[in-house]
């Protein structure tokens, strides 16, 4: 059976502004003076750089990661710079790019009431629906624009949930990143539309290092939801970006992802790694963060979307499905911290792993010797479509309160023998079936997304597996 | 960092003593121990492995040690009456770490079966010794296959089994070692009675003990043990215990492991178990009283039809720290292993569990199971648990649970109904969480017993063991 190959892997014909491959601290200064940022930032940058340059990669992941050559990497690429005497708008070629992955930029074109920040490379293309929801308050932006527009907001934010020293790559992308989605919901305001972000990398030689950052204010709600897609290259690509969630009083925050990174080819050449750092907190007393996500692409996936219940009565969803096929590795899973009383947490996460693929589920759930009354429920599990993959899991649970409980299972298995033949039977073709089965298996996660989305989800899934079975 | 010279030091300088007390078998590999030891050090909190011990700081002391094979006077049946009632065992004792040949049973097994002393074993029997000393824990730390793992080859992802990493722990027991015990059970043997093994600690001054236990159970052969361990003077002890278990193909063990010592006994013992094509091995380590305990047990599951049951019950208040570590490699198809651990925590106990169920690649129809269940009763009890699931094969049933939480309330509401006090339904409430380890046990006399010194141990009365001289 032939393989469909993988949809969104063309490149787009643009003039990209590129800057010279290569990482020191001209280089972070050059970033920040095209991006004409205030001196603090700069500093932010800076110092974020200094402290990665002390920090040796993390070798504990079930993973197999090839050197890194970070001087090897374009941290800056373009897309909108303007040839000298070219025209004003934004490039056609641009605006065709998006309407070809599903995401039409101009306004009128869009059917569903989602607004999109359209982000290229290193720089947001364009964010919908803007104006409309200015009325409300909301702030909705690239977040090159909101430290120009609204730096009080971004200088009290940014940097507050993943600090540039939690990790090896939250160092890097302080230091370096460029664009993405910056969100501000003020006090009691629901969101009338779902927001959403798109990246994508074109250019190549380059790593994306995109930042976001989600404020909802007391009582606010919002539903965030992020995709990506890059080309086919046999190269791989960086993606290292930062996802910060603030949660205040009483407010909602539902983010999910549909991650569609080109995964390698069949060969396992190729491919983006795609080591994100993603974190919520969970501020205000009564507040609610879910995330979900549908990890399909990727060679290399290694990312913990997090929550920090540090609200009283604060609750923290996590639901997951990560598939993998042919050499793709996925380490992913997430971390909940309860330090607020009465918060809770529930982990459901969907581990498919198919071809000679490595699928690790790693996650934290640690209670707080304040957090009386914590109450978590983690479920995993793992599904096998053939011999030669690997499905693993690794929970830590480390409880200090006597008042909390928390409960973890996990089942790996193959796929029954007896719902394939009940479906042959019924005249399903076994590739069919094994979709439906695999659907079927990830439903608890599918239904938590956006409609839109859940029904891109599904497709993709039943893609991402094609002929790994037999 | 630091705390491995002192040893290093040791090693270099009683060289000579170390050889002089023991035997050419067991000194054999104590060169090569010591540059493994060497290029180890300690583990690190770092490290995945000693994430929730410090063994840094356990080893920082300094100890004495019977390096000149000094005989300790000692007669057993003054400190020790813990035998089990109703249950005819052989009873050994074991000294520190030199096996006690004074009180030896009445009747001693015959068919062949030797319980001796490591040492005196390698020189009567060097041949059958020196075919199985030291070979479980290589098998344990060599990777399958000789590719290079963690990268691909051919194509094909040989996954990195960072299991297969040496253990310092046992690298210093494997140097500094002198003798232990040595259990044999012939082809087809079937030991009606069991052997019960008591580890006695006892020394003026603060004493580390390197003991060695070598278990080989022939074809067919079927026994079952007990071993008790008891500190019996008020100092300080640490305990290096490496324990090999050969059970070969469709023998069958039954291991039972109780610790009652005391609050200044540090205890890291690490099990190796090799077993062949349908062997069947129950493991059933209880903790009742202890003060730092580090228990790994390496199960390697390399024939096929092997069954491996790990079973552990922990009790533990104060500041007692428990941290049991086991992996269950299934190399081969057709394997099934259970795995059920309970922890009841109090005061400001610190528990931790990390269970990694390991299947290769041509382990299909592996079977696995792996419960962690635990009580924390106060807010300054700690509980860790990792329980790992690693798995290449697919046509595979798997599943792992675990969970932290405290009493039923609703139990405890229908008890109180009932006229019991809050005390004694709480007490009941948790003798019947660890009950279901307990219920393991085969033996119904042990089971009895074990029952009984728990709920004892709940009730606050049994601190170390009964008849122990510091109880009284």
């Amino acid at each position: 059976m032939a393989e469909r190959k993988y949809e969104y892997g063309f490149t787009t014909d643009v003039h990209t502004d590129i800057i010279d491959k290569g990482l020191n601290e001209d280089i972070v200064r050059l970033i920040s003076a095209r991006k004409e940022e205030p001196e603090w930032l700069l500093e932010f940058r800076l110092k974020a750089f200094r402290y990665w340059l002390t920090l040796e990669m993390p070798k504990w992941p079930h993973l197999e990661i090839p050197e890194i050559d970070y001087q090897a990497i374009s941290y800056y690429a373009d897309p909108t710079a303007k040839k000298k005497d070219g025209p004003k708008e934004i490039d056609p070629e641009l605006m065709k790019t998006f309407d070809k992955l599903g995401i039409p930029l101009e306004e009128r074109l869009a059917l569903s009431g989602t607004a999109v920040d359209a982000v290229m490379d290193s720089v947001s293309v364009k964010t919908t629906f803007k104006e409309n929801l200015k009325e409300k308050g909301i702030i909705f932006c690239s977040i090159s624009e909101a430290v120009r527009e609204h730096p009080d907001l971004v200088k009290q934010y940014l940097g507050s949930v993943v600090p540039y020293r939690d990790n090896y790559f939250a160092a890097l992308n302080s230091a370096v990143f460029s664009d993405g989605s910056f969100v501000y919901i003020p006090k009691g305001v629901r969101c009338p539309m779902e927001l959403s972000t798109y990246f994508r990398i074109n250019a190549a030689n380059t790593g994306q290092f995109e930042r976001t950052l989600i404020v909802a204010d007391d009582e606010a709600y919002v539903s965030y939801l992020e995709g990506c897609t890059a080309p086919m290259r046999d190269e791989n690509q960086l993606h290292a970006a930062i996802v910060e969630i603030v949660v205040n009083e009483k407010a909602e925050v539902k983010y999910s992802t549909v991650q569609n990174w080109y995964p390698g080819d069949a060969e396992g050449k190729g491919g983006v790694y795609n080591f994100v750092t993603k974190r919520g907190h969970l501020r205000g007393a009564d507040s609610k963060l879910s995330w979900t996500q549908v990890e399909t692409g990727s060679a290399i996936t290694w990312k913990y979307p997090s929550c920090v219940l540090s609200g009283d009565n604060s609750q923290a969803e996590f639901y997951s499905v990560a598939v993998t096929n042919n050499f793709q590795q996925a380490d992913t899973g997430t971390k909940m911290i309860h330090i607020g009383k009465n918060t809770k947490s529930t982990i459901i996460s969907k581990g498919i792993s198919a071809g000679k693929s490595q699928n690790s589920y790693r996650g934290l759930v640690k209670v707080d010797a304040r957090a009386d009354g914590a109450r978590n429920y983690s479920s995993c599990d793992s599904l096998l479509l053939s011999s030669t993959c690997g499905a693993h899991t690794f929970p830590y649970i480390d409880v200090k309160n006597d008042t909390a409980i928390v409960e973890h299972e996990a089942t790996t298995s193959k796929i029954s023998e007896e719902q394939l033949f009940y479906c042959n039977q019924r005249g399903i073709p076994s590739e069919e079936a094994v979709g439906l089965i695999v659907n079927g298996y990830a439903k608890d996660v599918l239904n938590k997304l956006p409609m839109e989305f859940a029904v891109e989800a599904q497709k993709l899934l039943s893609v991402s597996l094609e002929g790994s079975v037999g | 960092m630091g705390s491995e010279q002192q040893y290093i030091e040791l090693f270099q300088q009683c060289r000579q003593m170390l050889a002089k007390g023991s035997c050419a078998i067991l000194d054999a590999l104590r060169d090569e121990a010591f540059a493994e030891f060497q290029q180890l050090g300690f583990p690190e909190r770092k490290s995945e492995r000693y994430k929730y011990t410090d063994v840094q700081k356990a080893f920082e002391p300094d100890y004495g040690l019977n390096l000149n094979r000094l005989d300790i006077p000692v007669n057993p049946y003054d400190v020790f009456k813990c035998d089990v009632p109703n249950m005819s065992t052989l009873l050994y004792f074991i000294v520190n770490d030199a096996f006690h040949t004074k009180d030896l049973p009445k009747i001693l097994p015959g068919d062949g079966v030797i319980i001796t002393s490591l040492k005196e074993a390698a020189q009567t029997y060097p041949e059958l010794v020196g075919k199985y000393y030291g070979q479980a824990v290589k098998q344990a730390e060599t990777p399958v296959g000789e590719q290079q793992e963690g990268q691909v080859i051919d194509g094909e992802f040989v996954p990195m089994h960072k299991n297969n990493e040496p253990d310092a722990i046992t690298a210093l027991n494997t140097m500094l070692v002198q003798d232990g015990l040595f259990v044999y059970i012939p082809k087809d043997v079937t030991l009606d009675k069991t052997v019960q093994v008591i580890n006695i600690l006892t020394s003026k001054v603060d004493l580390m003990v390197n003991r060695r236990v070598l278990i080989v159970l022939g074809e067919g052969a079927k026994a079952k043990l007990l071993f008790c361990d008891h500190a019996m003077d008020d100092v300080d002890f640490l305990t290096t215990q490496v324990v090999e278990v050969f059970a070969e193909k469709g023998s069958s063990l039954e291991l039972y492991e109780l610790e009652e010592t005391h609050m200044k006994n540090k205890r890291f013992s690490n099990l190796y178990v090799q077993q062949d094509a349908e062997s069947e091995v129950s493991l059933n380590s209880l903790t009742l009283h202890n003060g730092f305990t580090r228990n790994m047990t390496y199960v390697n599951l390399a024939g096929q039809k092997a069954v491996a049951n790990l079973y552990g019950g922990v009790i533990a208040d104060k500041t007692q720290h428990v941290d049991n570590h086991t992996l269950v490699d299934h190399r081969v198809p057709e394997c099934v292993s259970n795995e059920l651990y309970k922890y009841v925590l109090d005061e400001e106990a610190v528990g931790a569990f990390a269970g990694r169920i390991l299947v290769r690649k041509d382990a299909q129809k592996t079977e696995s199971q792996e419960t962690n269940a635990n009580l924390c009763a106060t807010k300054t009890a700690h509980m860790y648990t990792q329980p790992m699931l690693e798995i290449y094969a697919d046509d595979v049933k798997c599943n792992h649970g675990a969970t932290v939480g405290q009493l039923n309330e609703q139990a405890l509401f229908y008890m109180r109904q009932r006229g019991i006090s809050l005390e004694e339904a709480k007490l009941l409430l948790k003798f019947a969480f660890v009950g279901e380890v307990i219920d393991k046990v085969d033996l119904e006399p042990l089971r009895d017993r074990l029952h009984y010194l728990v709920e004892k141990r709940f009730r606050g009365e049994l601190n170390k063991c009964v008849g122990c001289k510091l109880c009284k």
